[in-house]
């Protein structure tokens, strides 16, 4: 479970989160949708301890991300984040890139390694892929490839933020629909999003951010059909 | 025809000048690679006043000219006692030399590797020295390369200014053959093709190198 208590963070004067209270269980998708600049990305990179924060506490299974005495390189084995860009690294091959931290983190063998890569590679469907360098990969195969290196460390939690943003629009249907097959085998999701059909369709709650606040937050229908809040019905019209 | 006294003896004495030029480029581009390295991976991870003396130091020695801190260092080292031979006292300053020019080829190589890929790497739970040993530098190293294969090619020249110091190395050997035969064309000509000797393999390396990479590209 995913705790999120009265978060805040700013970058310098800038206040981007002003007091985010949002729990996730086990096995929930939760989409969050919203403006640019409205602190959806920056709470992802916060709840894995990528981003310090002012005030409030994010607990991961009861562990708090923040505290001092957490090891963050622990927590993050059960965290698995997929950035917008796609964060191939380079000089590695596909195959590599996937069995990287479960070799180096986990200290688990080449070909234990190698197995679960394989298998993963194939559930993203690049399994004829396994022996080429990045460069020569599709932006949304770069992205699926970043996907299964992420659960290449069996996670218990997935972060997802923007996934499809950097795509070009042909290659966005290919990302979601191994996002739709991971929800489907259970996983717990955070999903900060624009793609609003995905979100309709997959999530188990919406959470409308607004200016650093979670303005709304509930089921999908809620959201797309009758929202509570103003800025909520706004945005989303401006979108469809 | 052309006539020469030049004798295979000589040609010997200038490979033994060019030997002690290649010890000298070597202790000192493995011993300022070395430094640049520890100062250059400094410089990208504190913050940047942190490293304002180092930077300062560093600065001196690029930009006082090589001879001066040579002949200075030999002074020094010679009144304070260190009892150190000339060989020894060029290979420590031009390792301090090479480090200054490192220590920037290095900042900015590591400079170079996105924020987010580093972030990608920390976010799998790589721990900083994972990120640096399994990420960093192997991205880094391809961009740093060619500027360092140029240091490395600009020490073994900057290498002869040695001479000053009383060591025989390539060009020292090349003056005395030249004072005794007078044949100052010829000479310079075999002392610049043995240079070149010295410096192709070191450039075809780099080169050779980043072919191979530039095929994962």
């Amino acid at each position: 479970m995913i705790e999120i208590e009265n978060v805040h963070k700013s970058f310098g004067a800038l206040k981007v989160l002003k007091g985010i209270d949002l729990t996730v269980d086990k096995g929930e998708v939760v989409s969050v949708i919203g403006g640019s600049g409205s602190g959806k990305s920056t709470l992802l990179t916060c709840i894995n301890g990528l981003e310090p924060i002012d005030e409030g506490r994010i607990l991961v299974d009861g562990t708090e991300v923040h505290a001092r005495s957490t090891d963050l390189n622990k927590l993050r084995r059960k965290i698995g984040i997929v950035f917008q860009q796609f964060n191939a690294f380079p000089h590695l091959t596909v195959l590599e890139n996937v069995t990287l931290a479960p070799r180096k983190v986990k200290g688990m063998g080449r070909k234990e390694a190698e197995e679960i890569a394989v298998r993963q590679l194939e559930h993203v469907g690049l399994g004829d892929k396994i022996k080429v360098y990045p460069s020569r990969l599709s932006g949304g195969q770069q992205q699926r490839m970043a996907i299964a290196r992420a659960l290449a460390m069996s996670p218990d939690y997935m972060l997802f933020d923007e996934v499809t943003s950097a795509l070009d629009p042909q290659l966005v249907g290919e990302v979601l629909d191994t996002l739709k097959l991971l929800a489907d085998g259970g996983m717990t999701m955070i999903c900060v999003t624009h793609e609003m059909r995905f979100a309709r369709e997959v999530s188990d709650r919406v959470a409308f951010f607004d200016q650093g606040v979670m303005a709304e937050i509930g089921p999908p229908e809620q959201i797309f059909g009758e929202a509570k809040n103003e800025a909520t019905r706004k945005f989303l019209s401006s979108v469809r | 025809m052309f006539e020469t006294d030049f004798t295979f003896n000589d040609l010997l004495f200038m490979l033994q000048g060019a030997g002690v030029t290649l010890a000298i480029t070597f202790f000192a581009v493995t011993g300022g690679t070395l430094m640049g390295l520890a100062f250059g991976v400094l410089r990208a991870s504190v913050r940047p006043w942190m490293t304002l003396p180092l930077v300062f130091v560093l600065d001196v020695f690029r930009s006082v000219p090589l001879l001066i801190q040579l002949i200075l260092a030999n002074a020094f080292q010679a009144i304070a006692g260190f009892g150190m031979s000339p060989f020894v006292t060029s290979c420590i300053v031009l390792a301090l030399y090479t480090s200054a020019y490192c220590t920037e080829i290095v900042r900015g190589a590591i400079d170079a590797v996105p924020t987010v890929t580093r972030r990608a790497a920390r976010s799998l739970g790589l721990t900083w020295g994972q990120d640096m040993t399994q990420i960093v530098f192997p991205m880094a190293l391809r961009v740093a390369l060619p500027s360092w294969i140029g240091l490395t090619l600009g020490v073994m020249k900057d290498s002869a200014l040695v001479l000053w110091l009383g060591i025989f190395e390539l060009l020292k050997s090349s003056q005395v053959l030249i004072t005794r035969l007078q044949e100052p064309m010829f000479i310079l000509l075999i002392a610049g093709g043995i240079y070149f000797m010295l410096s192709f393999p070191i450039a075809r390396l780099g080169g050779h190198l980043e072919r191979g990479w530039k095929e994962n590209d």
